[in-house]
């Protein structure tokens, strides 16, 4: 899954959450969820290995995302981030497993349709005309505006959820959109 | 009366209170029209079609912009602390809401100081963050849908996007995900869950459910969920008992959709405007 791969490391070590690895990564928490999406594409352009992940449960406050990167890398990464004006909040070492997104979709073909469900949110295509006929299912404030963004227009015309979204749901959407683009290129 | 607390999907929507009432198709609210394609106002849609088929008076909302970055919320949430000790709502339905945690609270210790506790309803960000404060028991209806299910039945998960994959596995049946959410505290008293069959449920497992009639394609249009919810509600404020009232939300929500005819990309507001036959085809029995 693009979104939360590392970059640069092998899968290996991306997928190794062993006690011993964890103390090597810390996480950077930010004042928004909208700040760590902005963070999490700054940071990936640039090519550092970074994925979003859930908070500890000490430091959630609601409708969290943190970013979680190499310790060894805080300097330069916090650098940048300021340089461009998203500094984090703080930075905190990890000690314990942090959350999984959810990484499982769910596709049903309705024929002309294909909806495919990531997490709690759904989105369908018409797939002849490759148009968003609807986006359902959320409970965060930008779901009905991603919604009004994106529906009634083709893949190729719509925002990505990433760049109008603020919110997990908003990026549970971005999880279909892009499981989306895949069956369609399948 | 019933109160219905959301948000509306543009950033410079005020911060509005008022009798709602159909102008057209729009939501009209102080000054302000809204189309009631999504959202908040797709749950207000419906319960206006539901409030004058059971000739209900019009519910009072709450509503504030937010597109998502949770501004609106907190404006609104920091009004409801303000303004709900002094009302005499006798149902509030909590919807479209960013998620917050502390402002959740706030929100909770202000309607303990009301006259009398009203029946409490929560969908969507709302039904989330009361079950992120480990307060759904505090609730009198919840109103998910199955994946939704899986998250309030996932004692680890904040927030539906960290529902563990087991949980969210299909071979899951939704009345083992309804056992799990109340074995962990996380259920109000009821749950609505909505899905290919529509479930009510408690402590004590399943009451009831309705799987007729059956449109598989309206769990792709955006804001079924949210008439179910605006039908329950007013059924409930009716005086109906939760039971009665979620049995009739579900029926006449599929018969809504049926009478339109669906396909995937049918739009949610043609079956509200359904929602007047599908009353009088229940009531007729």
């Amino acid at each position: 899954m693009a979104l939360f791969g590392f970059k640069k490391n092998s899968n290996a070590e991306a997928d190794n959450s062993s006690s011993e690895n964890q103390v090597e990564r810390g996480i950077l928490v930010f004042e928004n969820t909208s700040e760590v999406i902005q963070a999490e594409n700054l940071l990936k352009k640039a090519g550092w290995s970074i994925r979003v992940m859930g908070p500890p449960p000490e430091i959630r406050q609601g409708c969290d995302l943190v970013i979680e990167f190499p310790l060894i890398e805080q300097l330069d990464i916090v650098r940048l981030l300021t340089e461009k004006g998203l500094p984090p909040l703080k930075t905190v070492p990890v000690t314990s497993p942090l959350l999984q997104p959810v990484d499982i979709f769910q596709v049903k073909d309705f024929g002309r349709y294909l909806m495919v469900r990531a997490a709690n949110m759904k989105l369908t295509l018409d797939k002849e005309t490759r148009t968003i006929v609807n986006i359902s299912g959320g409970g965060c404030p930008d779901v009905p505006y991603l919604a009004a963004s994106m529906v009634g227009k083709t893949l190729a015309e719509a925002p990505s959820p990433r760049e109008v979204g603020h919110t997990l749901c908003g990026y549970a959407l971005q999880l279909a959109y892009e499981e989306t683009l895949r069956q369609c290129c399948a | 009366m019933l109160c219905i607390v959301g948000t509306v999907p543009c950033a410079d929507f005020p911060l509005v209170e008022g009798t709602v009432s159909l102008r057209g198709e729009q939501l009209h609210i102080g000054t302000s029209l809204v189309d009631i394609n999504r959202g908040t106002p797709a749950l207000l849609g419906a319960a206006l079609k539901a409030a004058e088929a059971l000739g209900r008076p019009a519910p009072y909302a709450y509503l504030v912009g937010d597109t998502g970055t949770g501004a609106g919320s907190r404006r609104l949430y920091r009004h409801l602390t303000e303004a709900l000790p002094a009302a005499d709502f006798k149902t509030i339905t909590f919807h479209y809401l960013q998620p917050i945690v502390y402002w959740h609270q706030k929100v909770l210790a202000a309607i303990g100081k009301m006259a009398f506790r009203p029946c409490l309803i929560a969908d969507a960000g709302f039904m989330y963050v009361a079950k992120m404060s480990g307060e759904a028991g505090a609730y009198d209806l919840f109103t998910p849908d199955v994946g939704e299910l899986a998250f309030l039945a996932d004692e680890e998960a904040p927030h539906p996007f960290y529902t563990r994959g087991f949980m969210l596995h299909e071979d899951n049946r939704v009345p083992d995900l309804i056992a799990r959410a109340y074995l962990h505290g996380n259920a109000a008293r009821y749950l609505l869950v909505k899905g290919e069959r529509d479930y009510l449920a408690d402590a004590g497992g399943i009451l009831a459910s309705v799987d007729s009639p059956s449109e598989e394609v309206l769990e792709a249009i955006g804001g079924t969920g949210d008439t179910i919810t605006g039908l329950v509600s007013v059924c409930i404020d009716a005086g109906m008992d939760i039971q009665a009232a979620a049995i009739a939300a579900m029926r006449v929500n599929r018969l809504a959709g049926r009478h339109c005819r669906p396909t995937p990309a049918t739009q949610v507001a043609d079956i509200i405007a359904h929602i007047p036959q599908a009353f009088r085809e229940m009531q007729a029995g």
